[in-house]
């Protein structure tokens, strides 16, 4: 006979101004094999948790249900509590009647009834629970970082420094991410390269990093503390052992019109390239799109001016496969495409450019060697316009509905670098707001308006028009002195939304990990897990998560390092015992199964089974590793005879619960 | 082609490549041939029968048989080898215990269509340039050929094997089939109508388990309708159960492994038209993840057994199933 304790929280008001825990505590009171049914305040708290305690031992209960938030929150908090008290952690079942309950009902009879179905579905279930006892599982001391921008390096580092192998995956021949491409940063206006290429040559000389550049993710298996991720070593035809980054190969090569997309595409580079100067592995690539050798066949002059022999036409994609026990992803961004933008005539005119190809144009190791002229006759600019919001804070579909973040503290930097090199030329920010929350921000952008004498007007641009005599025509609202403007610009500048990588989407369903509308990555927790996600062993880490500026990134950086160590630190992890398992007597043998494991558990034996007739015969069926298993619940769906079976949420107690709901 | 395959059955069965033959005998009626097993010569030129009356799929037996010793020769008709690779790869099917003869297809006759023409007392079928000759026990009557064509045989979606080890006649292609024209009448129709539609047809269902038991897509161990811990076992039309739920679970349970075969609806009692059900889902596969036929080869992935990134979104399979 089962002697089931129910335990309904308040929790505050949250639940008890919603819900009348008495009336549920009372109702369920009634259901079977219910002996105990109690509300309480706060049934987390300590005394919440003795009372569960004692009324284990007082009642000698078989089975614990408490009526409180979503078990994400303390399903464990109730689970330790009961196995202080005697009783195995897995007799106990939440019903959630806050999250999905008080929380989303006004109407105090109607919650009320709801939370009395879902603490009898809860009774239903915890009926046919069964005691399980949680294994262990190794941890693999290796991390991987996904992306070799500022973030990726950061997190790589700090893992590094704390004792473990680290593997860095990038996607570009070389890491360094957009930080590398900017020219000073905010609010010190310090060079980047100065502050990032130590870090980038730190992570290539210390021996626990390994870079694995050019490269991508191709599939993730495994789960928390033992994944197996394929890595996709492009081919760049150069033996990167042997390339000794003497860049000769790039200076003899006669394709030498292919654009540089390190400077956005304002200048152009070799077929054979080294991306810049400092490149980490600075190691040369081939682009297979120009090269003449391996779209014609012809040329082979790098590869007869290599004195190392590093050249290899030959090489080919290659895959290599590494086990790790934790997983980082830093995917960062990009600025999105504005062509959609056409008022702002960025696809008609070469002097209408993006705040990042503008970082480009005034860097010193950029197309002009760091003197600010125009793209289109390398004239000095007199006047320019910055229009900020492009494409965020967007409601329609060509812009992305949120703040980017960082463009109000860039475009007040670049403001202030052009009027201190360039104080004869006029600028002027249209923005809807400004945004400079931060240390030391607000005081920024406070000297660009005040000791800088940049025109920041409230408004937006509605046209730009290029005109025959090279000016662009910018016509704008001074929403403030509710005017139109008309002012004849050299250069307008667009401060474009940023957008997560494009890469991380496929990437996320490898990792089984989530992502919001915008496709940045969800943290487990927006408050006391942000750099966690939802996945177990996967950490989030920079701009993939949301805009960040790089102060921002880097202290994330660092805290996913940290929660990497931390699992790392870990010789074994406690196992989910609420795994799957087959009935071999029911098992078919069709593979359904297998096939839609994400995590490679199930395999198949060959069983020798008497027959009723006293024959035997050996029957194909399948096993479960329960160490690889993680409980989805994937194959228990796909068997078609019902042979599969999942503990702590078998069919049969789902059917229960279901009926108890209809009930 | 009845002598050439009785010949080579029976050189098969000398010369050792097989030990059973499995093909249809002869019953008491001469429409009722039966799947039967043979071994001996003796007993295949007596009883051994292949017209166009022998329609049964004879894929599904070979499940039992491959469990057993020795080699087994099995006559296989396009859409039964269909069957056979589904079968095959889901490991129910000992390949290596197989000797496949595809032999040449329908259009196989429907007993039923000749009697709702009002002909009984059947002694004899022949085919005469497309005019059914048919002796009875009142005299001789005729039809033309294409009247009493089955279902199954009617929309014959491929002419092809795609298994074998040799052929008996020639090998054909896959058919551009009208067979899913019902299934679009039926999603034209309201939610009311065509709630109606299965009602009426669902109603008739006695629960005898025909097609159940002659489906080559259940084949488990254990079927849910006969397993207690299951929530679903019945095995009598007790209540309005099958009428609400048996014929679509089994439709579930089938779906992304049904060939198309037509069985269930061939041998149903009631003429319900159970294939169409089966029907919908490889339609809407079709539709949703691009066109798939179970058993065309035994290692393509079953797309509802497997995950790509370009399978359309949850959302997409919601709305289509909106009013």
């Amino acid at each position: 006979m089962q002697r089931i304790g129910v335990f309904v929280c308040h929790c505050g008001t949250n639940i008890a101004a919603t819900v009348d825990v008495k009336a549920v505590a009372e109702a369920l009171s009634h259901e079977p094999g219910v002996v105990i049914s109690q509300d309480y305040q706060y049934m987390c708290s300590e005394s919440g948790q003795n009372l569960i305690k004692d009324a284990i031992k007082e009642h000698s209960l078989t089975g614990v249900v408490v009526c409180s938030c979503s078990p994400r929150m303390h399903e464990n908090t109730f689970r330790k509590a009961a196995a202080a008290a005697g009783l195995n952690p897995y007799l106990v079942e939440i019903a959630n009647i806050r999250e999905q309950c008080s929380w989303i009902h006004k109407d105090i009879a109607t919650a009320t009834e709801k939370a009395v179905i879902l603490g009898r579905a809860a009774v239903a279930k915890v009926h046919l629970n069964a005691p399980l006892t949680a294994g262990e599982s190794p941890v693999v001391k290796r991390a991987l970082v996904i992306g070799g921008g500022i973030a990726g390096i950061q997190t790589a580092l700090d893992i590094a420094e704390a004792g473990f192998d680290v593997d860095i995956v990038e996607k570009e021949p070389t890491i360094g991410g957009k930080m590398a491409q900017i020219d000073k940063t905010f609010p010190t206006l310090d060079c980047a390269a100065c502050i990032l290429t130590p870090k980038m040559v730190e992570c290539s000389q210390n021996e626990r990093i390994h870079i694995h550049s050019f490269s991508e993710i191709t599939d993730v298996k495994g789960f928390v503390g033992n994944f197996t991720v394929t890595i996709k070593k492009k081919a760049r035809f150069v033996d990167e052992t042997k390339c000794t980054g003497c860049g000769l190969c790039t200076e003899k090569c006669p394709m030498k019109k292919v654009p540089n997309e390190f400077n956005m595409g304002l200048d152009n580079r070799t077929a054979v390239y080294i991306p810049f100067a400092q490149a980490v592995p600075k190691v040369a690539t081939i682009d297979p799109n120009y090269c003449l050798m391996l779209k014609t066949g012809k040329c082979g002059v790098c590869s007869k001016v290599c004195s190392v022999g590093a050249i290899d036409y030959k090489q080919t994609d290659k895959l290599v496969e590494e086990k790790y026990g934790a997983i980082v992803v830093a995917t960062g961004f990009n600025p999105i495409k504005i062509d959609k933008y056409e008022e702002f005539a960025y696809s008609q005119s070469p002097d209408v450019v993006t705040s990042l190809e503008l970082e480009r144009l005034m860097n010193a190791a950029g197309p002009n060697g760091g003197t600010l002229l125009r793209p289109s006759d390398k004239t000095h600019p007199h006047t320019i316009v910055f229009v900020q919001c492009v494409g965020s804070r967007c409601d329609d579909e060509k812009g992305k509905p949120y703040c980017s973040k960082i463009c109000c503290m860039y475009t007040a930097k670049h403001a202030m670098l052009i009027r201190e090199k360039y104080p004869d030329t006029d600028v002027y920010v249209f923005y809807i707001d400004v945004r400079t929350p931060g240390k030391n921000f607000d005081e920024f952008y406070r000297r660009a308006v005040e000791q800088y004498g940049v025109h920041y007007i409230k408004g937006m641009v509605g046209k730009v028009t290029p005109r025959s005599d090279g000016k662009l025509e910018v016509q704008a609202s001074d929403l403030l002195a509710n005017e139109q403007l008309h002012i004849d610009a050299d250069m307008v500048v667009l401060a474009a939304a940023i957008e997560p990588d494009k890469s991380a989407r496929p990437l996320a369903t490898m990792l089984t990990t989530q992502m919001d509308t915008n496709d940045f990555f969800t943290e487990a927790h927006p408050k006391l897990r942000p750099v966690e996600s939802a996945t177990a062993g996967i950490f989030l880490s920079g701009a993939c998560q949301g805009p960040k500026d790089i102060p921002e990134t880097v202290a994330q950086a660092s805290a996913a390092a940290a929660k990497a160590i931390g699992l790392l630190c870990k010789n074994s992890i406690t196992c989910n015992p609420c795994v799957a398992h087959s009935d071999e007597l029911m098992c078919n043998g069709c593979s359904s199964c297998e096939k839609v494991c994400p995590y490679g558990a199930i395999t198949y034996i060959d069983k020798e089974f008497r027959m009723p007739d006293r024959t035997t015969r050996i029957r194909r069926v399948a096993s479960v590793n329960p160490a690889v298993c993680q409980g989805c619940g994937a194959c228990t769906v796909a068997c078609p005879s019902g042979a599969m079976d999942l503990n702590g949420f078998s069919n049969s107690q789902i059917m229960a619960e279901v009926d108890a709901i209809c009930k | 082609m009845q002598e050439a395959m009785i010949k080579r059955a029976k050189e098969l069965l000398a010369d050792g490549t097989v030990d059973r033959v499995i093909g249809w005998k002869k019953g008491e009626f001469v429409y009722d041939h039966t799947p039967a097993v043979f071994t001996s010569a003796q007993d295949i030129e007596e009883n051994f029968v292949c017209d166009e009356l022998t329609s049964a799929n004879l894929s599904k037996y070979l499940v039992k048989e491959t469990v057993r010793e020795g080699k087994v020769l099995a006559f296989l008709k396009p859409c039964d080898t269909y069957s056979f690779n589904q079968l095959v790869k889901e490991h129910r099917i000992d390949r290596e215990k197989v000797y496949v003869i595809g032999i040449p297809g329908g259009p196989k006759l429907d007993i039923e269509k000749i009697k709702a023409k009002g002909i009984t007392g059947i002694l004899s079928v022949k085919n005469e340039n497309y005019t059914l000759k048919i002796d009875t026990l009142y005299g001789a009557s005729e039809m033309p050929f294409y009247e009493a064509v089955s279902e199954k045989c009617a929309n014959c979606k491929s002419k092809k094997h795609v298994v074998y080890d040799e052929l008996i006649g020639e090998d054909g292609d896959v058919l551009d089939s009208g067979r899913f024209e019902t299934v679009e009448k039926l999603e034209n129709m309201t939610a009311q109508e065509r709630y109606d539609f299965w009602r009426s047809e669902l109603s008739k269902c006695i629960r005898c388990n025909a097609c159940r038991n002659v489906c080559p897509a259940c084949t488990c161990e254990k079927c849910v309708f006969d397993n207690p811990s299951s929530g679903v076992e019945n095995k009598a039309a007790a209540d309005s159960f099958e009428e609400n739920m048996f014929h679509i679970i089994r439709a579930f349970h089938v779906a992304g492994r049904c060939t198309d075969c037509g069985e269930c609806s061939r041998v149903c009692p009631q003429n319900i038209p159970l294939h169409l059900l089966n029907r919908k889902f490889i339609k809407d596969i079709n539709e949703l993840y691009g066109t798939y036929q179970a058993g065309e080869n035994t290692t393509d992935k079953a797309p509802l057994n497997d995950y790509k990134m370009d399978d359309c979104e949850a959302n997409v399979v919601h709305e289509r199933g909106v009013e």
